[in-house]
């Protein structure tokens, strides 16, 4: 076959719902898209750690402190399902790591901003996990297996992280008149950020188009955004909590919420580095590296001696 | 430093059923891929026992291969019982 052959019928395949598989033929830059994708995606699980990581020693009660450990220790988990599947497209862990500490690679800029209070574990939870598993739900069918099957597990996971933030709010939200407060300005300042989540506008979307035509992604940036719009608003209702933009507003021609512009530049400053936070989360996981080189090398070196170990007693016992 | 190698991981969900490839993970040796298994891939009681297998040892069928390979099964409908006709006298079989 020719490259040209190749290029179709791996099209074939992707049109025909196949799934594209480690060892499969596929275009480079398709392979290249999908280590760029899913490695940020991993880094994004691992970096989202930090900020709720602040709040576990200083949890109110021992049942949320519970909760937010298991928490946690999912997007860990999350954070391996997916270096493990972009592993299998060719790059080592290795790089990867390397490419998230050198800042060559980038995560989610939503986990840039700080968490003030205990509320922001509750927002965190119901919107940047609610916005997270909108884009992952869709990412369950992506062409690529690996990514896909990663992508299944995870979201069994994630429907948890969701509730258990919503019920943080849904607690402070009823409590006392400090509580609504504190419920609000979490809501007030993760609103903004958890939109820009979905990325860049549409027209603004360098890799969506051939995404979507390589069924990476099935929805596009806007469409997720406005579906993740529709849903929460009645969740917002329920807590009596107020979404902070006067344009939000029911379209019924549209049958979706209006809702104001975003903040773009702001959106483009955090992702160049600029964002409240850029700087002390990487320092953080430039840290928990080195921090834990002497724990790989020993590991590593205990592992061979004791490969060792058992060859010498199987060479004697053989000499026996 | 020497990198600890990739490990695939099998589990079974319960008894008498098939291990499962579920994914892969890093570890220095077996016995830490199994522990690092049960933490990433059992948090939720999914599995009652754990195979690991380094990556290196495991031997795939070429894609490419894959018509060759399996293309002599396809005509071979006799070996399904759906392919014989039997009297409708003959109740159990
Ligand atoms: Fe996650
Ligand atoms: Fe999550």
């Amino acid at each position: 076959m020719t490259e040209l052959n190749f290029e179709k019928h791996f099209q074939d395949k992707v049109d025909a719902e196949i799934k594209i598989e480690p060892k499969d033929w596929m275009p480079d830059a398709y392979r290249k898209t999908l280590i760029r994708q899913i490695s940020q995606h991993a880094h994004s699980e691992v970096v989202g750690m930090l900020p709720e990581g602040n709040w576990i020693s200083r949890a109110p009660s021992l049942r949320r402190k519970l909760i937010l450990l298991a928490k946690i220790q999912d997007e860990a988990g999350h954070g391996l399902y997916l270096y493990s599947a972009a592993e299998t497209l060719g790059i080592s862990r290795e790089e990867l790591v390397e490419q998230l500490l050198s800042g060559k690679a980038k995560y989610s800029s939503i986990f840039n901003y700080p968490t003030l209070t205990w509320a922001d574990i509750g927002a965190i939870g119901w919107l940047v996990d609610g916005a997270a598993i909108m884009n992952q739900v869709m990412l369950t069918r992506a062409s690529y297996g690996p990514y896909a099957r990663a992508m299944v597990r995870i979201c069994k996971e994630e429907s948890f992280h969701q509730r258990q933030g919503y019920e943080i709010m849904l607690t402070l939200a009823k409590g006392s008149a400090a509580q609504q407060h504190m419920a609000q300005d979490a809501l007030n300042r993760w609103w903004w950020p958890s939109l820009m989540m979905f990325g860049p506008k549409d027209d603004d979307s360098a890799h969506s188009q051939q995404s979507m035509k390589w069924k990476i992604k099935r929805k596009s940036n806007d469409e997720l955004r406005q579906q993740f719009v529709d849903v929460t608003v009645q969740q917002a209702e329920v807590l009596g909590l107020a979404i902070p933009d006067p344009d939000l507003k029911w379209n019924e021609e549209r049958g979706h919420y209006d809702f104001g512009e975003i903040n773009w530049d702001e959106f483009w400053n955090v992702v160049k580095g600029n964002g409240p936070c850029n700087k002390q989360r990487l320092d953080a996981r430039i840290k928990a590296h080195e921090d834990g080189a002497w724990v790989r090398e020993a590991a590593m070196a205990y592992a061979e001696k004791k490969e060792q170990r058992k060859l010498m007693e199987s060479a004697k016992a053989e000499a026996a | 430093m020497k990198n600890w190698p990739l490990w695939e991981v099998f589990i079974r969900s319960k008894s008498g059923l098939h291990h499962k490839h579920v994914g892969s993970l890093h570890a220095a040796d077996a016995e830490m891929a199994i522990e690092n298994a049960r933490d990433v891939y059992t948090r939720r009681n999914e599995g009652v026992s754990i195979w690991v297998v380094e990556s290196k040892h495991i031997t795939a069928s070429d894609p490419d291969d894959s018509d060759p390979l399996f293309e002599p099964a396809k005509d071979k409908v006799y070996r399904h019982p759906t392919f014989y006709d039997l009297p409708d006298e003959v109740k159990y079989m």
